[in-house]
């Protein structure tokens, strides 16, 4: 059965590294869902947040496949419940919505989101939550003529989170360095 | 573009001495104990061959016809010269040209090291004359690649170049080195690498798991052991054997796995697989364990996974932790290098002997004889067939020939006839099926070593590929003795196209030049034979012979691979028969 996975890959700062990655799913014709990246709390050390539809199995064999690239650390795979997760969207309205009714205030407090900016013809709404809540916000709000939104790739945070520094060095104790 | 001299102020150490990047390149090389290249120049790489010039007493270079067979020949180098092969190739095609090879080595886990060159920096992304994005296409098809656009970075990048391509499960590097690198001036040091971030190619061996596998393997009743390529590339095979003469279990081997065990070992079951022996392929269905070791579970070896070792538990040992549970799932997993896993595995056994069991193996392979190999290697009449050219070929070099083959009929059937008696002597093109390895590869294998004999079986399809380097052959006198088994078919697809496609011979007939012209030409001793009466003769005329030779044997036309287990069919249900 198919199920949405969340895969934090660790990796080095490698160029290329994307790419790599990038190749492990397409040659299982799997779609990238989102994709998030940015550093860690080590510097250096960078983390992909990768939204995948498919099989449990298909998953488990992906993220060792992911293992093996030069410049992965190390692979986690999360089901839904086992994550917090966010999105970040941003909706920009032309400033007759509010002539046509676009109630700013009640928008704000229900949703839980905020005007970023207001100018002489736009206004920009911000909100993070699940993609569910943030379509949700964008189907009302688009009545009023939506001129642009955008949203981000899931970030995510597994919900008992052992450090990072601590996997890492599980990690190097199950290796050994040879010298020939 | 040419680049003034970047030369630092600051002092330099008293081992530093001021290259080129091209010339770091070649010092990079000598660092790491190369003496053999093989290779083609063009404008992207010739400072590279222009730095290689002053090193020509130190390092043989092999100018090939085609950086194709370059990339085989640097496979067959590197299975007997336990080195990595090396590689040179210009950009553009001359890079586009190491993608077979690199993707046979990926597959294949063979070390080689690419070095092309690339464009002037400057002119990247340019569609400049020769520019391709080599990283981009080898990609998929290396274990680690990496553009250098800096003479600075040479030294290092070669170094783990040489660290990722050796290492844990060996694999093709490709370095891709722009022109204006390689005409930079650099303090030249070298420091070899142990150790790179973000790679671990070395697990620990987890004594738990031993212990679990040992238990199982003391609790067996009817266990058969499977030996793969990670065998020969750990160096196990003594291990192996001191194993199997201590649990007194049966060993099936991959074809990459073939000659790690001793085809003659009162325990050696044969070859596993589609075209392999019928007892292991029967017997794994009957198992009560499995004991994989340094193999993969290439479907060609499972057949229908769903129908593979239905009443055992399965022990697997592999390097690679992305093996485990791939393909068959496994009840105790090791995640290790064959030689330590079977080190802390042989105290931990019990001596054992399995008399019930391997009189099953005996019944089976009797069938088998009568079945097949009797008639394969003995026929009464009829056209020669590849099987009694292998047979003849085994018995003539004891065994002891380091063999290398093509693909198609005449590998399956050196890999079912030949009597391997010496380790590190099967090198076939396993994972990619690359049609053009075999006469490349050979004559890598004999530049790798020269106390063997290198024999290759080629079919007449296959030679036709790569026949451009019979040129090499003759210009560096490499005694390779080729066997040309000529049925004027791409026999293994006219098989299956006799088996599975009513007969369509649908495009694999060839129509074949000379062949002896073609030796001739290329200044190659040969000769040809079509009766039974002259094949032990010409044999034995072609080892004899000082330097390398071509013995074209007609074959009959459409013999046949048997056993065989048709694709998608468990491996039980191995067939004998059409
Ligand atoms: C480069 C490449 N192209 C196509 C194939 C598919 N193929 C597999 S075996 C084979 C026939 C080989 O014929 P030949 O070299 O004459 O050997 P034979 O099977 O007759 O011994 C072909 C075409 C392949 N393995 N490699």
């Amino acid at each position: 059965m198919e199920k949405e996975f969340t895969l934090l890959v660790n990796t080095e700062n490698n160029i290329g590294l994307l790419n790599h990655l990038s190749i492990v799913f397409t040659r299982r014709k799997l779609n990238i869902e989102s994709l998030t990246v940015s550093e860690s709390k080590i510097k250096g050390i960078y983390s992909f947040t990768i939204v995948i539809k498919t099989r449990r199995d298909v998953i488990d064999r992906v993220a060792k496949q992911l293992e093996n690239i030069i410049g992965v650390i190390k692979v986690f795979v999360y089901e839904n419940d086992e994550i917090i997760h966010q999105e970040l969207a941003m909706y920009k309205l032309p400033i007759s919505a509010i002539e046509k009714g676009l109630q700013i205030e009640s928008v704000v407090r229900t949703h839980n989101a905020r005007v970023l900016n207001i100018e002489n013809d736009y206004i920009l709404i911000e909100k993070t939550g699940h993609k569910a809540d943030t379509q949700k916000l964008m189907e009302e709000l688009k009545p009023y003529g939506i001129l642009q939104f955008i949203r981000t790739g899931r970030v995510a945070m597994a919900k008992p989170m052992k450090d990072l520094e601590i996997h890492i060095r599980e990690k190097n104790a199950a290796y050994e360095i040879l010298e020939d | 573009m040419e680049t003034k001299t970047d030369l630092k102020e600051e002092t330099k150490t008293e081992t530093a001495k001021t290259v080129k990047g091209s010339e770091a390149v070649i010092l990079s090389l000598l660092h790491e104990g190369v003496d053999t290249i093989f290779g083609y120049p063009g404008g992207a790489i010739m400072p590279i061959y222009d730095a290689l010039y002053d090193y020509q007493d130190k390092i043989e270079h092999i100018l090939v016809r085609h950086e194709q067979g370059a990339t085989h020949m640097a496979q067959g180098y590197a299975k007997t010269s336990d080195k990595p092969g090396i590689v040179f190739a210009t950009s553009g095609p001359g890079s586009t040209n190491l993608i077979t090879g690199l993707s046979n080595a990926k597959i294949d886990s063979i070390p080689m090291i690419c070095i092309t060159g690339q464009v002037p920096s400057h002119l990247l992304g340019f569609d400049a004359f020769q520019e391709t994005d080599v990283v981009g296409i080898s990609m998929p098809v290396t274990k680690w690649n990496y553009q250098v656009t800096k003479a600075a970075e040479i030294p290092e990048v070669m170094a783990k170049a040489f660290y990722i391509a050796s290492s844990g499960r060996p694999g093709p590097v490709l370095i891709d080195i722009t022109k204006d690198a390689q005409n930079q001036f650099i303090d030249f040091t070298y420091k070899r690498v142990h150790q790179v971030s973000g790679y671990f190619p070395n697990p620990k061996t987890n004594p738990e798991k031993i212990r679990e596998a040992a238990n199982l393997i003391n609790n067996a009743k009817k266990p058969l052991l499977l030996a793969g390529h990670g065998i020969s590339i750990a160096g196990a095979e003594e291990e192996l054997t001191a194993f199997v003469n201590k649990t007194g279990i049966p060993v099936g081997c991959t074809l990459l796995g073939l000659s790690t065990f001793p085809t003659r070992h009162p325990l050696y079951a044969g070859m596993l697989g589609m075209h392999g022996n019928y007892a292991p392929n029967i017997q794994t269905n009957e198992a009560d364990l499995i004991i994989a070791i340094g193999m993969r579970f290439d479907d060609r070896v499972t057949g229908d996974t769903s129908r593979y070792a239905i009443k055992a538990k399965v022990i697997h040992i592999d390097i690679d932790q992305a093996e485990i549970d791939k393909n068959i799932k496994a009840d105790v997993a090791i995640i290790s290098d064959a030689k330590k896993a079977l080190q802390q595995l042989i105290p931990m056994v019990k001596t054992n002997v399995h008399d019930e069991w391997l009189e099953e193996f005996k019944k089976l392979e009797a069938i088998e004889f009568e079945k097949i190999i009797q008639k394969d290697i003995h026929p009464k009449a009829g056209q020669i067939k590849m099987a009694e050219v292998i047979h003849q070929v085994s018995e003539r070099t004891k065994g002891e020939a380091i063999v290398v083959t093509d693909v198609g009929q005449h590998q399956m059937m050196a890999a079912r006839y030949y009597q391997f008696a010496h380790t590190k002597s099967m090198i076939t093109s396993g994972g990619l099926g690359t049609m053009g390895f075999g006469v490349p590869a050979a004559f890598g294998a004999a530049m790798g070593q020269d106390k063997r004999p290198v024999v290759v079986f080629v079919g007449d399809g296959g030679i036709q590929m790569t026949i451009q380097e019979l040129a090499t052959i003759w210009q560096h006198k490499r005694p390779v003795k080729i066997v040309l088994l000529n049925n004027g078919f791409l026999g293994m697809v006219r098989q299956w196209q006799q088996l599975f496609h009513e007969r369509r011979y649908s495009f694999t007939t060839l129509v074949n030049p000379d062949f002896q012209m073609i030796a001739k030409g290329n200044g190659i001793e040969s000769s040809k034979i079509n009766t039974r009466d002259e094949l032990k003769n010409s044999i034995d005329k072609m080892f004899n012979f000082d330097g390398p030779y071509l013995l074209e044997v007609e074959v009959e036309q459409e013999d046949n691979v048997f056993p065989m287990v048709p694709s998608g069919a468990s491996v039980s249900d191995i067939i004998l028969e059409p």
